[in-house]
């Protein structure tokens, strides 16, 4: 099978450190590979470095085969990558409907649209509503609450419900739980397995080793800036997998599949 | 999963009911359901108080305040606050500060009417260069601030210097007179003409509006359109509310900020022309005040200073208070220092509101 997203000897240098060495690295359709690694691995880099958010010094990253080269965020959300960031990237003074548009607002159809520039605002709202309850987001009364009226598992539904939205080939979702009480990261789990259950596959950044073993396919464990070895949550401890992480145990093969 | 050691999360896995990110709307009680009014319609405090300082100030000086006559000169007086607290507003709410909107208002009028005597340039020409150097100066700020990151308050505290200074220099402190404006080059006071409405056959009493009076209005309504109704509008809420968050959903940040500053630089030079017809003459040293009165009609019009919340119609609102305050005062003969002491409670007043408002989690 072939990759979706495929990266081969990632550079990424910030002065004098080398945060991307050579990296690999490789996501397969309808997957959820976790990516596991110590502060400071490169996990960030590697993930930024496929959304667009740095360039990488060397190295290529192909998408459904095709070599891309993303100088934004921007480019790569136009190609069908979209990413939750940690910080979730959300306007707390704008509804839930203008946050899910931000950056890509339907206009109306013909004059008040092309003219007069205006939103089509009862087509983002039902679009959003739509989204929000496919998730399983229940019943939103009101689609035009400010986000930060929202509690954080509310919010961090919202932009996992952007992402999957707009999101046709990969969705990056950067530690989703780690702001979150129990509850509501059992409520984004549930999301994340409703998203992979609709095809679309996602590279989910956590240290949060339960939550990496119950949602993940595939984990790619990240050590001194390159890939260490992929592992199958199945076929090993989440001892195993912190062994591995920090060095304190070397893997048996570098490879494995779901 | 060999090692689930401890399952302690099976607790909230079988609960799958429980709905979490649902988003219910809890009966929450009066004073709730104000701050959630206040928080959805910002301007709301700002029209209550202008309705209930005109309903007092009329009650209290009867038709010689509460006449048509009256009431329109309020909005003559304030038309030139009202127009560059629509520049104000729209820098303000991307978290910025312009002060330098009393400078570029000032400059554009200088050349509008320079242009036209110095150099015999028609005046309609004269006009569009006075727009377009407003426009450019209100677009170097965007640039200052944007692309070389600086704070705005530093940026225009230095334009504001800068354009103040070069317009002494440009127009070497002279002033065009207004007799001269009105026999060679009307146009330059076109803000200034006036429509009677209802007045009685000796021009008495009746309305009266001003060309600058309705293009304040009607400016203030294309901006409310704008903000609330079109992508570049939402875009400019969204750079004010969280900048990072803003730049990383797909908003291109720095354009939003070049083109917020550089269409208040616009403003700030109708609002040039606009002084021309408001005091006749092209005047170096005029409108100065603009600056301070400027953000006082954005503040007190409930717009937060760091950015993100408030409408443009709050800073019309507050505008409008200023004026009923001060043509009230003076009506009712009290020293103007009474105004003065008003508009600072007000002052106070709208930003405790404003910090309420934003306790909205709790």
């Amino acid at each position: 099978m072939e990759p979706i997203l495929k990266g081969r000897n990632l550079v990424k240098r910030y002065g004098k450190v080398t945060a991307l060495d050579h990296c690999d690295f490789d996501l397969y359709p309808g997957e959820i590979l976790a990516v596991i690694g110590d502060n400071g691995a490169g996990k960030s880099s590697l993930i930024k470095a496929v959304s667009g958010a740095v360039i990488p010094d060397e190295g290529e990253i192909f998408l459904e085969g095709k070599k891309i080269r993303f100088a934004s965020p921007i480019e790569a959300r136009e190609a069908g990558i979209e990413t939750v960031y940690q910080t979730l990237a959300m306007s707390p003074a704008l509804s839930i409907a203008d946050n899910m548009f931000m950056g890509r607002e339907l206009r109306k159809p013909g004059f008040r649209g092309k003219w007069l520039r205006q939103l089509d605002r009862s087509a983002m709202e039902k679009f959003a509503r739509e989204k929000l309850s496919e998730l399983g987001l229940m019943t939103i009364q009101n689609i035009n609450q400010a986000v930060e009226t929202l509690s954080g598992g509310q919010r961090q539904g919202v932009a996992v419900a952007r992402a999957a939205a707009f999101g046709s080939k990969v969705i990056i979702l950067d530690e989703p739980t780690a702001a979150l009480g129990v509850k509501e990261s059992r409520k984004v789990l549930e999301l994340i397995q409703d998203v992979r259950a609709r095809g679309v596959p996602i590279i989910l950044i956590s240290h949060n080793m339960p939550h990496v073993f119950e949602v993940a396919d595939r984990i790619h464990v990240h050590r001194l800036g390159k890939r260490l070895c992929v592992i199958n949550p199945r076929n090993h401890s989440m001892s195993d997998a912190v062994g591995y992480m920090t060095g304190a145990k070397v893997p048996d093969q570098e490879m494995e599949m779901a | 999963m060999a090692s689930q050691s401890d399952d302690y999360e099976s607790v909230v896995k079988v609960k799958r009911e429980e709905a979490v990110a649902e988003f219910r709307d809890d009966h929450k009680g009066f004073v709730k359901t104000v701050q959630h009014a206040l928080h959805v319609t910002p301007s709301l405090v700002p029209l209550i108080v202008l309705i209930v300082s005109i309903i007092v100030f009329g009650s209290l000086l009867g038709s010689k305040f509460f006449s048509a006559s009256s009431l329109t000169l309020i909005l003559q007086q304030v038309q030139l606050v009202g127009i560059v607290a629509a520049a104000q507003s729209l820098v303000i709410l991307t978290a910025g500060i312009d002060l330098s909107v009393g400078a570029i208002m000032v400059m554009s009028s200088v050349i509008m009417g320079q242009f036209t005597f110095r150099y015999g340039i028609p005046a309609e020409i004269s006009i569009l260069c006075g727009l377009i150097i407003g426009t450019a100066l209100g677009a170097a700020n965007g640039i200052l601030v944007s692309k070389m990151k600086l704070p705005p308050f530093i940026v225009t505290l230095g334009t504001w210097q800068i354009i103040l200074a070069a317009n002494f220099l440009y127009s070497a402190n002279e002033t065009i007179r207004s007799q001269e404006i009105r026999t060679e080059a009307p146009i330059l006071q076109l803000f200034g003409t006036t429509f009677k409405i209802g007045a009685n056959e000796a021009g008495q009493g009746g309305a009266t509006l001003t060309v600058g009076v309705i293009f304040m209005l009607v400016l203030v309504a294309f901006l409310a359109y704008m903000l609330r109704q079109t992508a570049f509008g939402r875009h400019i809420y969204a750079v004010g509310d969280d900048q990072e968050a803003a730049k990383l959903s797909g908003v291109n940040v720095d354009g939003v900020l070049i083109a917020v500053y550089a269409l208040a630089g616009l403003i700030c030079a109708f609002a040039g022309w606009a002084l021309i017809g408001r005091i006749g003459s092209v005047s170096p040293t005029s409108g100065q005040e603009a600056n301070i009165q400027s953000i006082t009609a954005v503040v007190i019009g409930g717009i937060s200073l760091f950015g993100g919340r408030g409408s443009i119609m709050g800073s019309l609102f507050g505008a409008l208070i200023v004026g009923v305050f001060t043509l009230g005062l003076r009506l009712a003969g009290a020293d103007a220092q009474w105004t003065y002491l008003f508009i600072g409670a007000l002052i106070i007043i709208a930003v405790a509101v404003d910090q309420w408002i934003r306790k909205v989690s709790a």
